[in-house]
């Protein structure tokens, strides 16, 4: 079997002294794997994907991507940082900089790359989440719907190999919910791994290789997605599906 | 069913006709601003009767009954309205200072260098590389001019340096300087470092704790008394150095407030990313922050501008001290201090107004990204 991408052994994270906001959580992710993490508010899903581009830094125990292990040391952090791509609940995109400019920022900075070069590939992007007629538009000017397919270009404008999506739909109207699962069930057929803390469970269903039910800090449960909700093993697990199955 | 008779209508367009009231023009205007409801009716006419007592009487004095000669004499005359000919008279000692008679045609067109490129700099033709060598060679010609000793000029030492150059001076050059020096403060008080911004902090307060008086009087008076003997630096170098300090903590405070402003969610992406901490400061929160508080940078400038009038306290005259100068010595123009300081209250005005109106222009430049 090939090496785990993620790893996660025996993490633990505090928020200051008292609040234990992870705990011991064992995870292993393999390479294109499709992960969904669902859970009740507070129950460390969005601190948990954090912690594997650093945004957030845990006390105790070991987390290895792609072969290097996250600490304090810049490099390391710098080096993961190329291969995660993440997309936020509430968009960050740089009101500032046009569309094709948020997209271009990273690889013409950061990789070097020339503006030709760059402005092709992001054109490439832009096409690939359909929204390439707005490329010269400030995002300020898009509906919600399409600035998040501009976040989702643009992180894949650095080829990473693992994309976060923290909440990616939470924010959006219930018309452009869809728009934005679209692109992810196209990404998740090119084989790209994808970490998905969301509530859209009929995505879960339809594309994750496995759901993973958080609640105060810990792994409470993973299973394929019909064996989790047809079969959830645990208490907390049918108490929480029936909540959210339930309307 | 016969619906396959001929029922298409054709379409016949309303005629356009004119709107019943007229909604602009300046009688539009009038009636809509000025005579709008009962409450604005009433305060129009109260200000219209205030402005009819108040106004004739303004223009009688400064207009009609004014004396423009260069002639004392003529103003002691009984009934005469202001005084402009102690302008006439004076104008070269306020204007120009102390800087030798013969030689004003120098401040003059250094200074007319200096602010051809300091409006330059403000218009997007100069936002371009060469401007910084360019700016370079125009500081080096203003100082040759100013302060002479070569190319056969006649040496003119800084203390005589004075008027409307001066003030310009000073002006923008601590401008220039305490801009950058703000920002890195700024950025130095949002540091995790607990050594810079702990400096940055002490820096801060310490300058916002004293009048610039104070720090004017230090630079000048008390920093020689540190310094080896024989060994000084020159008067203006230290004034322009204490204005620089003094803008620079306050201009700090109000970028670090724009800094605020910029949601976590920005920093956050620009790192997942792969931007490092100056890149981010300089893509993407700097340009946001900096957009949010041009109101309060160009306030700054505007009193700064007016706060070089304390050079007076280290024997520099600038526009201000030279008006006091020009009046002081001279027994006879003396009781016509009003007109002079109405002379230089409009020239000051005319800077400042400018530099208010090029605020809102850059406003609008800076904010184009979120104009929908």
């Amino acid at each position: 079997m090939a090496e785990p991408i993620i790893v996660f052994d025996k993490l633990n994270k505090w928020y200051g002294n008292n609040f234990h906001v992870l705990r011991d959580i064992d995870l292993s992710v393999a390479l294109g794997e499709r992960i969904v993490i669902c859970g009740p508010s507070g129950s460390g899903k969005s601190t948990l994907i954090r912690c594997i581009n650093r945004l957030e830094e845990h006390q105790e125990g070991r987390l290895v991507v792609d072969g290097v292990e996250l600490t304090d040391d810049v490099k390391a952090v710098d080096d993961v940082r190329k291969k995660v791509g993440m997309v936020f609940q509430q968009f960050n995109l740089f009101p500032h900089l046009t569309v094709l400019e948020n997209l271009t920022l990273s690889p013409m900075w950061v990789g070097k790359m020339p503006k030709k070069e760059a402005e092709a590939k992001a054109m490439a992007q832009l096409e690939r989440v359909r929204i390439a007629e707005q490329a010269q538009k400030y995002p300020l000017q898009l509906s919600g719907g399409q600035q998040q397919r501009v976040a989702i270009a643009r992180a894949l404008c650095l080829t990473p190999k693992i994309m976060l999506f923290d909440e990616p739909t939470s924010a959006l109207d219930p018309e452009m919910i869809k728009e934005v699962l679209d692109v992810m069930v196209e990404m998740a057929d090119q084989g790209i791994t994808m970490l998905c803390v969301t509530h859209e469970m009929g995505f879960a269903k339809a594309v994750a290789n496995r759901v993973i039910f958080m609640d105060q800090g810990q792994i409470v449960e993973q299973n394929t997605p019909t064996e989790f909700f047809n079969n959830p093993q645990n208490e907390r697990s049918k108490d929480f599906l029936s909540k959210i199955l339930g309307h | 069913m016969a619906m396959n008779e001929n029922t298409a209508q054709t379409f016949q367009p309303i005629a356009a006709r004119k709107a019943p009231t007229a909604t602009e023009g300046p009688i539009a205007w009038i009636r809509i601003n000025l005579f709008g409801d009962w409450t604005t009716a009433l305060m129009t006419l109260l200000v219209g009767a205030v402005l009819l007592w108040i106004l004739p009487q303004v223009l009688s004095w400064a207009v009609f009954r004014a004396a423009w000669a260069p002639d004392y004499e003529a103003c002691r005359v009984d009934g005469v309205g202001a005084c402009w000919g102690v302008v006439a008279e004076k104008y070269r000692i306020i204007v120009l200072g102390r800087y030798p008679f013969e030689e004003q045609w120098r401040p003059v067109v250094a200074t007319s260098l200096l602010l051809f490129m300091l409006v330059g700099s403000c218009t997007r033709a100069f936002w371009k590389l060469w401007v910084l060598p360019a700016w370079a060679v125009a500081l080096v010609i203003y100082f040759t001019l100013m302060y002479g000793n070569l190319l056969g000029l006649e040496k003119v030492e800084t203390d005589r340096w004075g008027g409307l150059p001066l003030t310009i001076l000073l002006a923008s050059l601590s401008m220039m300087l305490a801009f950058p020096i703000a920002m890195v403060v700024a950025l130095g008080r949002r540091s995790n470092l607990p050594a810079i911004r702990t400096v940055c902090t002490v820096y801060v307060e310490l300058v916002r704790g004293v009048p610039l008086i104070s720090v004017l009087f230090m630079a000048s008076f008390m920093f020689p008394l540190f310094m080896p003997v024989g060994f000084s630096i020159d008067v203006l170098v230290r004034v322009i150095i204490g204005i620089t300090l003094f803008a620079a903590a306050y201009m700090a405070e109000v970028i670090r407030g724009g800094l605020q402003a910029i949601p976590k969610g920005q920093i956050e992406a620009a790192a997942t990313l792969g931007l490092s901490y100056w890149q981010t400061q300089r893509k993407i929160v700097l340009p946001q922050a900096l957009a949010m508080v041009v109101p309060s940078i160009m306030n700054n400038f505007i009193s700064l501008f007016k706060d070089t009038s304390l050079v007076t306290i280290v024997s520099l005259y600038e526009l201000t001290g030279a008006l006091s100068l020009a009046l002081n010595s001279d027994a006879n123009w003396r009781p016509f201090k009003i007109e002079g300081y109405i002379f230089i209250a409009l020239i000051y005005f005319i800077f400042c107004f400018s530099m208010s109106r090029y605020s809102i222009w850059v406003e609008k430049q800076a904010n184009k990204g979120r104009a929908r």
